[in-house]
């Protein structure tokens, strides 16, 4: 199958464009000037890799443009689906122009379906690209939200705490560890919590991060306490076989506080109150 | 005895991003057949020990996750299949402390212990199964 048959279609690139144009103000995906510059440069692109015929490299470039136009159209909040509205009316267009051109039918019919495979395959891409744009937004939050949620607070003089919530991957960890050995040194801390309340689960490789960043914290010359070991942990953590006793763990927060305020020699008592 | 399967899902395991999904999975898994907290614990702890092998090691692969029940209880069963390597004395590989990736060495005799039942087979070359399987009351 040749493209020659779609050949044609060169000579009425304006008639194309106006068609087209109608189409997409009837269906309401037209949005003016910005898209008429587009559908201009998509359509001469369109064109002229037709004459290069079975040339892939002449359609590798309309297959960026349209791609580009898509996210482009996406950002001006277009839907998918009118990306693809977008495309199908060019083909509908297209292929209005191939049945005034083409008489016989046989051949008419061969056009037609040749349209078709270029066409749709373009209009898979469009979604193929809005996929894409949403799987950079998705990964761009997966950074963001690894980066908010290890906050390290400053609870008291020498004191500073880091809750973490969620699973402790390997590149979570890297970013825990470098926040709280900071905090240590710009709050002069010398005792760091580690709250592992919000951690669904201690695996070996979670224990592993937890060992490390403690002998970090120490080589700074502070000492790390991990609370929030809830019941379920515990045991986990035994059965595992991992070997936490060279850490100081406790069971909420409140007792690691307590633990620490021993350590600095503070006391925390209850003021008197004089009955007058 | 026999087992029987009540519900079945696979999953794909190809990067680390893969690992919590699934966890979650099979923790849901772990709810339906109404597990204590304990033992939902375990067995993720056991699912995530298992994935980070298939993973590191087997290069990723397949999971299956099945509620089974035999009769007397209900459970969930994990199987995790790979293609790598396989793995050469698996009675080796079953030693606390024996890794051959720095690592604790605990991920398989800790799973294990973690488990009521645990099976493993790995033949050089052709890639490694391990199931699992943690019954309600187990
Ligand atoms: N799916 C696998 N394919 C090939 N080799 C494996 C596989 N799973 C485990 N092994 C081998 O068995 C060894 C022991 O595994 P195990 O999970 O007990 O320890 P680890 O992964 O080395 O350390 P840890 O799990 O404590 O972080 C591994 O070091 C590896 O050599
Ligand atoms: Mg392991």
């Amino acid at each position: 199958m040749q493209n020659n048959l779609l050949e044609g279609l060169k000579e009425h690139e304006n008639k194309l464009l106006t068609i087209w144009s109608q189409i997409l103000q009837e269906s309401g995906a037209g949005d003016g000037a910005m898209e008429e510059e587009e559908s201009k440069e998509f359509a001469s692109l369109f064109l002229s890799a037709l004459s290069k015929s079975e040339n892939a490299q002449e359609f590798e470039k309309v297959h960026d443009l349209i791609v580009g136009i898509a996210s482009s159209r996406g950002k001006r909040g277009f839907s998918p689906r009118e990306n693809a509205e977008y495309l199908i009316s060019f083909k509908q267009a297209a292929s209005q122009i191939l049945s005034e051109l083409i008489k016989d039918p046989a051949q008419l019919y061969e056009a037609n379906l040749k349209l078709n495979e270029i066409l749709d395959n373009m209009t898979i891409m469009t979604f193929e690209a809005f996929m894409k744009g949403r799987e950079d937004i998705i990964s761009r939050q997966i950074d963001e939200i690894s980066e908010i949620s290890t906050p390290v607070i400053a609870v008291w003089d020498g004191i500073v705490a880091l809750p973490i919530i969620g699973t402790l991957d390997s590149s979570r960890t890297q970013i825990v560890m470098e926040n709280l050995l900071q905090q240590i040194v710009d709050t002069g801390s010398s005792i760091a919590i580690l709250d592992i309340s919000g951690v669904p689960a201690v695996d070996s490789l979670v224990a592993q991060h937890l060992i490390k960043t403690v002998s970090a914290t120490r080589l700074m010359g502070a000492e790390c306490i991990i609370s929030g070991i809830r019941p379920e942990i515990a045991q986990t953590v035994v059965h595992l076989g991992i070997d936490l006793t060279g850490i100081i763990t406790k069971a909420s927060l409140a007792s690691a506080l307590q633990t620490a305020f021993d350590m600095l020699q503070l006391n925390v008592v209850k003021r008197k109150v004089i009955v007058g | 005895m026999t087992t029987i399967t009540n519900n079945k899902e696979e999953a794909l395991i190809v990067r680390e991003q893969d690992v919590v999904p699934l966890r979650n999975r099979v923790k849901e898994y772990g709810v339906k057949v109404g597990m204590s907290i304990l033992n939902q614990t375990k067995l993720i702890t056991a699912t995530s020990e298992l994935v980070r092998n298939l993973l590191k090691y087997g290069g990723g692969g397949k999971v299956i996750i099945e509620s089974v029940s035999n009769g007397r209880d209900n459970g969930v069963r994990v199987t995790f299949i790979d293609n790598g390597p396989g793995i050469a004395d698996i009675t080796l590989a079953m030693k606390d402390g024996y890794s051959t990736g720095k690592s604790l060495g605990l991920g398989l005799p800790g799973t294990k212990r973690l488990v009521n039942e645990f099976d493993i087979k790995s033949e050089l070359g052709n890639g490694t199964t391990v199931t699992i399987t943690k019954w309600k009351n187990g």
